[in-house]
């Protein structure tokens, strides 16, 4: 199939062959002949968004709801420049976002041009891989290579930089032909290995699913499998915040969110298992905290399918380089065989064990009836929003630590946050994503007022798309992480880590021609709530929250899992000099 | 691709199993990357390099298959086996990267550089540069009446050896290649 028409339209003819309905953007000279053709058709959907960052972010919201790539398109030079947080989010957290760049005129390259910059120099360390299309015969081939490299292998963003004279010239278009790419990741599992996994699994007296983003980018089939393995075996599972959903909160062998702000019950399966199965984890910092005290007595393996996560920060006995969909069906497939076996006695006792850890209720609080606290506003709004078809995006600091906690996610795909990055301002632009991918879902952005306020500007994208959903802003007027750190680490001296002059949010909602929710009595917050999930539009919900509260429990920087903090009693002096220069 | 001794494929640098990995010791590898030979491609190995902290000692880069558009690349790199090993595998994950050898654990393997010196002196200084660029298997390949350039070619340390012992005679400018190294045998 090669037909002869422009780069502009080969653009748009890649699209649609890729299956995109969706384009997150916003124009510019040098991509004026793209939404020329954008215009002459009505297959592709074009979100306008406020600023770049915005776009990549409802892509990464788009592509993490949907499990396809999310696409952006956006000009040259600052349109490019303006896009790489968004990129390196995706980088770390290996969601597929395709990004478009508009570039000046291929004879003008290098020239200093009017809104030139280098693109695929300045986001070569920030997309998995980049091209610079210098003639429109290889444009199709290249655009199709991108989604093909996107998507394969670990996901990841990439950024085709489109030079203007290139859109306008012609050439002639083929059609995506992915086997033809030499990029061919490795997605079966070594057998040796994953024999060798399930003798460990047969043998284990203290085992424990450690779980991450990879099973959901594996796609649905993984976290399927995941689900009937956990439960064929009885092994507890918990996860990391990317990982949520994978397996459902509500299943019994659940032990909740692990990590610095993770559960006590899940750190304490880490830190005394005889067998940890990372399955398509990292071993985070964030999760393992000091490593020479990291699960010091246990068997370690690993299935992942980037090798290079492999023995990157852990050492690990069982390597198992693939996909996780196709290493669970070939594990199970063994594990059945040789008939289901584990040792039953042994995991009872482990189990008892874990049910005298989670009777520490570490999420337990000190509720108020004159404050809203956070924790409460948050276990209220999974009170009213469970069992809706449901997607929660986050912005980062406190807040995002508590809706991990505090929210049960039941499905994969339902739970949008920036982990790697920790980009403030990812969760409004992904919320409109996830809405723009699911209509009719009720989509929620449980964020803080400072985090809001980095991409506020969406809110103009989400009015004049329609979109409705929904800004759960807690509302401390601090940037409560950083105060949080200064309290522990800094000597209660809060620099510059409140705000002053916010806007009136509620005002803010009716100046956008959306509305806004303001609630600060604890007895109205339940109809506040309803209020909000009922409005057919776009809400700013304020909900003015205790300004002093802290996010327990914590493993201190430099501390080990069973040294956990778990609440203010605890939290004088504990972290040493060491601990203070790690973030 | 056979001439080149590096096999397709594979992205999975199995040497985990060969080598206790996590030690303290600073090992000095050579390692073959060949790559699509398209734009940006040296910089994304030397960014790799430089945004992770690793070390290069020397790198070599030439294309080495024109109808297939491959280049190879040689790095001389240091770094403790964990380092190694990640090093390895991160250059396996670039998309332009079709395969990565460490020519140091993966069998004896033949390392060359070439250098050119020049040698500036009268006298008896450049019958003695001379000699010894004779002992050295160097070429003359530039004389004036008080200067030689000389080429040589060799291991490392054999052109390090040369460098030192042309010093004291008058050794002015050295240019060196870096390493280019294939496995022996077949």
């Amino acid at each position: 199939m090669t037909r002869e028409m422009t780069g502009a339209k080969m653009v748009v003819q890649a699209l649609k062959d890729q299956g995109v309905d969706v384009v997150f953007g916003y124009p510019g000279g040098a991509v004026l002949p793209i939404y020329d053709e954008i215009f002459l058709q009505n297959d592709i959907r074009h979100v306008l968004v406020r600023h770049e960052q915005g776009a990549v972010h409802a892509a990464e919201g788009y592509a993490r709801s949907t499990g396809k790539p999310g696409v952006v398109l956006v000009t040259s030079g600052p349109g490019a420049t303006n896009a790489v947080t968004g990129l390196t989010d995706a980088l770390l957290d290996s969601i597929p976002i395709v990004v478009l760049t508009g570039q000046v005129p291929t004879f003008m390259i290098g020239s200093d041009a009017f809104q030139e910059a280098d693109t695929v120099g300045i986001t070569r360390p920030c997309t998995k891989h980049n091209w610079l299309v210098k003639d429109t015969e290889a444009l199709a081939g290249t655009l199709h290579e991108a989604f093909h490299v996107a998507k394969s292998g670990r996901p990841g963003p990439v950024l085709v930089d489109i030079p203007k004279d290139v859109q306008f010239a012609s050439g002639k278009y083929q059609g995506p032909k992915p086997s033809a790419s030499h990029y061919q990741p490795q997605l079966k599992g070594d057998m040796e290995e994953i024999t060798e996994l399930v003798e460990a699994i047969e043998k284990a007296k203290r085992p424990v699913f450690y779980t991450g983003g990879g099973v959901i980018n594996s796609g649905p089939a993984a976290s399927q499998l995941l689900r009937e393995l956990v439960d064929a075996t009885g092994i507890p599972v918990t996860s990391t915040l990317m990982g949520l959903g994978a397996y459902p909160a509500s299943g019994r062998n659940w032990l909740g969110m692990l990590g610095m702000h993770g559960l006590y019950e899940a750190n304490m399966a880490m830190h005394g298992c005889d067998l940890m199965i990372n399955i398509g984890a990292r071993f985070d910092d964030r999760i393992t905290g000091r490593i020479d005290a990291f699960s010091p007595k246990s068997k370690k393996a690993h299935i992942d399918i980037d090798p290079s996560s492999i023995n990157k920060v852990i050492r690990v006995d069982i390597p198992i380089v693939g996909d996780v969909a196709h290493v669970l069906e070939d594990l199970l497939k063994v594990w059945k065989s040789r008939g289901r076996k584990v040792n039953r006695e042994a995991l009872q006792k482990w189990h008892k064990q874990i049910d005298e850890w989670r009777a520490v209720d570490c999420l337990s609080f000190k509720n108020s009836e004159k404050t809203i606290k956070p924790q409460y506003a948050l276990q209220r709004l999974e009170e009213l929003t469970k069992g809706r078809d449901r997607y929660v995006t986050t912005e980062v600091g406190q807040h995002q630590m508590w809706a991990a906690q505090y929210l049960n996610f039941e499905d994969p795909n339902r739970w949008m946050t920036s982990g790697g990055l920790g980009t403030m301002g990812y969760g409004f632009p992904a919320s409109i994503g996830a809405q723009m991918a699911h209509p009719d879902a009720l989509v929620i952005n449980v964020a803080g007022e400072a985090s809001w306020l980095m991409n506020m500007q969406e809110m103009g994208t989400a009015v004049q798309f329609r979109l409705p959903v929904k800004q759960f802003i807690l509302n401390n007027e601090r940037l409560g992480m950083v105060r949080q750190w200064q309290e522990l680490l800094h000597g209660e001296r809060y620099s510059h880590s409140w705000s002053e002059a916010l806007p009136d949010f509620v005002k803010l909602a009716e100046a956008f021609g959306c509305k806004g929710i303001c609630v600060s009595d604890p007895a109205d917050l339940d109809d506040a709530i309803m209020e909000m999930i009922e409005y057919d539009g776009p809400v700013i919900f304020d909900c003015l929250v205790e300004k002093h509260e802290n996010c327990f429990p914590m493993i201190p920087s430099g501390k080990a899992h069973n040294e956990m903090l778990l609440g203010e009693a605890e939290t004088q002096g504990v972290i040493q000099a060491g601990g203070a220069v790690l973030v | 691709m056979s001439a080149l001794h590096i096999k397709k494929g594979s992205n999975r640098h199995s040497a985990y199993n060969l080598r206790p990995t996590f030690s303290d010791v600073q090992e000095r590898h050579t390692i073959a990357v060949l790559v699509e030979n398209e734009p940006g491609v040296l910089a994304r190995v030397i960014g790799l390099f430089s945004g992770r902290g690793y070390n290069i000692e020397s790198l070599t880069v030439a294309e080495v298959d024109h109808t297939g558009h491959l280049s190879r690349i040689t790095i001389v790199t240091t770094g403790t086996p964990q380092v190694i090993e990640q090093i390895k595998a991160q250059l396996g994950r670039i998309v332009s990267v079709r395969d990565v050898h460490d020519l140091t654990v993966e069998g004896a393997a033949v390392e060359r550089e070439l250098a050119i010196l020049k040698v500036a002196g009268e006298g008896d200084k450049r019958v003695e540069a001379l000699r010894l660029a004779d002992i050295f298997r160097a070429n003359v390949v530039d004389s004036t009446l008080n200067s030689f350039v000389f080429e040589i070619t060799g291991a490392p340390e054999k052109i390090d050896a040369f460098a030192d012992l042309m010093r004291p005679l008058g050794l002015s400018e050295i240019a060196r290649t870096g390493v280019a190294a294939l496995l022996r045998g077949n």
